[in-house]
């Protein structure tokens, strides 16, 4: 690398960095070996390994032991919740859903966001009002580009009022907001390990169920083997699994403060510049902004930062590597803006001196180029 | 209680240290995702390609043919429904899916679902020895086929199937050929080769080749086309065919253990076949009248499928709490069921139950071979004087 100054890495959205008691728990993990479905002593170790994984994710985001599937990701997670709860309800899907959910091969009724990136509550009630099968509605409790927070419990009020079940894809909530179960009123909840300060490679399925012993049904995506009560088939990846609930764990429980302030700093600065914030009106996710500067291409700000040790993003990291407009700014009304942002996400263990530099870096950038 | 002996390795083998220490960078260091564009995220994925590379010289395949998947559980699922469900999407008008009745729950179970499509699933026999008959494999072929899944070697009992035979009959009738070769690669005398083989698609595991619990992969060839549909949609990773962020540390771990095989394979199996070589002529001695499970003359070298006279092998793993053995696979062990796989070979349930899978690996040594003969012969010896 050019520069000797080492990197500095504002992509949590994306990946959060490994947390040290989650690594631990990895390497231990990796280091026995057994699997979870032997009987003998080194299959039973493995098998108390996973359930007490199970119950510590179990008491971080609510929920039952006997409904808590494992997956190999959010992705997976997702589809699965979809797939195994759809039967013949219609799909209904938030406008600024993560790919998981919006490229679904089912066919989707879009639910509109308002300017500021929330549900249009309004619209939605009165969607639900007229429709003759109640849906499986999907909404992500918080946007993986703005932060933007759609407001769960009154859409799970809405969803029960008729009939409706309700999806959440926590993946960028868990570990920075508080999620539960039972207090969203979800029918299921996705989660991903490495957007919680675990590794990459694990997910997990909450189920919602009136009797907690009860194992909720669930048709899967992969059959075989029987695991996960016949709900996801596959030996589970137990590393990343035990490295998972510890990630969550620690993630529920120490959230800093300091990374709203961190975040607020840069936006202030960047208004200064004439910068827009996406969803700044809306609830927000503390970690994350979306700036956006009309007119300068995000690629050449994305360059221009790469170039100088900081690593951002320009939306969603899915496949395809290239820059495309956003989805999430388009359907917030943001046309004109969605080829310019930059999406900004402080990692668990930000130091307030990268955001500092960040800071000052960006600003030169931008008084250059306007 | 005595130091515990892992002999269990068709279940899940250790993670090789090796394989550890490559992971490690990608967790602590290098997070990043592999679809990032920044650097940290460009970093991540030349590791992820470097790690297809070993996965697809290991098989003696192209880069381009290895899709990650979760294990090979998933690889299974998504190679069988989604090249069915590719073919029926273009109109093919054929009707079969053809398997094994010895095959893991993970084909079995996919191929048995294509019920639902309004397909015919047929399961075909297996001999006592457990090789599928070809003159049925041809008959059944001669209803036209979508795609034919038989293993390579099979997870109880280690027997290998004429892999090759079958892929050419397979083709011969216009079927696909998928191949399961979780339990088999890294685990012969000699290099697989997908294209010596012919083999249209084939499942990898990584936790049964030193590798990580979590990740595996999916061969699917190029030359000719084969084309699937993915199991699921999403970020469009995986060239479409399996979306969701990559697991990098998991990659490259399966490509360390690819490379590891690729390296020191051979040489393994060679000490593997002593062995057990050795383990069987005691056991024959100490044991009168002692059976195997399957062909011997082809089987994997580091399993075998032992059949005790008179006594259940749940008697003899009380006797022996420091062996790590099993009685079947590990996903249906727990079942209490008697092996299907060994039912399949025409042995009664009284039979299987009698029946123990013992399969060891790289890292089972000379000293733990002689304990476990002794450990077991004594086991039998006093099981005998206490009837």
């Amino acid at each position: 690398m050019q520069n000797a100054k080492p990197l500095v890495y504002l992509d949590a959205n994306a990946s959060e960095p490994i947390r040290e008691s989650a690594m631990q728990a990895i390497i231990t993990a990796l280091k026995v070996t057994g699997n979870p479905s032997s009987v003998h002593t080194l299959g039973r170790k493995c098998y108390h390994l996973l359930e007490d994984a199970r119950e510590t994710l179990v008491s971080c985001f609510g929920g039952s032991v006997q409904n808590c599937i494992f997956t190999s990701g959010g992705t997976e997670a997702d589809v699965l919740a979809v797939h195994g709860q759809i039967h013949q309800r219609p799909l209904w899907v938030g406008a600024t859903e993560h790919p998981a959910i919006l490229n679904i091969s089912h066919s989707k009724f879009v639910l509109p966001v308002n300017d500021k990136g929330v549900i249009d509550l309004a619209y939605f009630e009165n969607a639900l009002q007229n429709t003759p099968i109640a849906p499986l509605v999907c909404l992500m409790y918080a946007n993986n580009e703005t932060g933007v927070i759609h407001p769960i419990q009154k859409v799970s009020e809405l969803c029960q009022r008729y009939g409706a079940l309700l999806h959440v894809d926590a993946v960028q909530a868990a570990g920075r907001i508080p999620v539960n179960l039972e207090h969203l009123g979800a029918d299921s909840i996705a989660f991903s390990a490495h957007k919680m300060g675990g590794a990459k490679g694990a997910g997990l399925l909450l189920l919602n169920s009136r009797d907690h012993n009860a194992v909720s049904v669930l048709n899967p995506l992969f059959a075989g083997g029987g695991q996960e009560q016949n709900r996801r088939g596959g030996t589970q990846g137990l590393p990343t699994i035990v490295g998972m609930a510890v990630a969550a764990k620690e993630a529920c429980n120490n959230h800093r403060k300091d990374i709203a302030l961190m975040r607020d700093e840069i936006e202030i600065q960047m208004k200064k510049l004439g910068a827009v914030i996406c969803g700044e009106e809306a609830n927000r996710l503390d970690n994350t902004s979306c700036i956006a500067f009309a007119g300068i291409p995000a690629q050449k700000q994305f360059m221009a930062l790469d170039m100088a040790g900081f690593c951002v993003s320009t939306g969603s990291a899915c496949s395809s590597g290239k820059i495309s407009q956003s989805q999430v700014l388009k359907a917030m009304g943001l046309e004109n803006l969605a080829g310019c942002a930059l999406r900004v996400s402080l990692p668990w263990n930000i130091k307030s001196e990268d955001i500092s530099r960040f800071i000052d870096v960006y600003r030169h950038y931008i008084k250059t180029v306007i | 209680m005595d130091k515990l002996i892992y002999l269990d390795y068709q279940a899940t083998t250790p993670c090789d240290e090796r394989v550890f220490k490559s992971m490690l960078p990608y967790y602590t260091t290098c997070y990043g995702n592999a679809h990032s564009e920044h650097i940290m995220g460009k970093t991540a994925l030349q590791a992820v390609e470097q790690a297809r590379k070993n996965v697809a010289d290991l098989i003696d395949a192209d880069s381009k043919e290895i899709i990650f998947t979760s294990g090979a559980t998933e690889s299974n699922n998504l190679a069988i429904q989604g090249a069915v469900a590719y073919l029926l999407s273009q109109g093919n008008q054929a009707k079969q899916v053809i398997t094994l009745a010895t095959e893991h729950k993970s084909v079995l179970e996919t191929v048995q679902s294509v019920v639902k499509l309004g397909l015919n699933p047929i399961v075909l026999p297996v001999n006592s020895e457990g090789f599928v008959n070809l003159n049925r494999l041809e008959n059944a072929l001669k209803q036209p086929t979508l795609l034919v899944s038989i293993m390579m070697a099979n997870n109880e009992t280690g027997v290998i199937q004429s892999v090759k035979e079958i892929a050419s009959l397979s083709h011969r009738y216009g079927a696909i050929y998928h191949c399961d070769i979780a339990q088999s690669v890294g685990k012969l005398a000699y290099h697989l080769s997908m294209k010596a083989l012919d083999i249209d698609m084939a499942s990898i595991s990584g936790h049964k080749i030193y590798g990580p619990k979590g990740i595996g992969a999916l061969f699917l060839r190029r030359k000719p086309r084969m084309r699937l549909l993915p199991l699921f949609y999403g970020g469009g990773q995986e060239r479409g065919l399996r979306s969701g962020t990559l697991a990098v540390p998991l990659i490259v771990g399966l490509g360390e253990a690819c490379k590891i095989l690729i390296e020191e394979g051979i040489e393994e199996i060679q000490r593997l076949a002593d062995f057990k070589r050795m383990l069987l002529q005691n056991l024959y001695k100490n044991i009168p009248h002692l059976n195997i499970n399957g062909s011997q003359e082809h089987c994997l070298p580091g399993c075998v499928n032992l059949r005790l006279p008179q006594l259940k092998a749940s008697e003899l793993f009380k006797r022996v709490c420091n062996l790590c053995l099993s009685s079947s696979s590990a996903c249906s062990e727990s079942s209490l069921a008697p092996s299907y796989v060994l039912k399949a070979m025409a042995l009664s349930d009284e039979e299987a139950f009698r029946s123990i899978r013992l399969s060891f690996g790289r890292m089972t040594t000379l000293k733990e071979v002689q304990q476990t003969i002794h450990s077991l012969s004594q086991a039998w010896l006093d099981a005998m004087t206490v009837l």
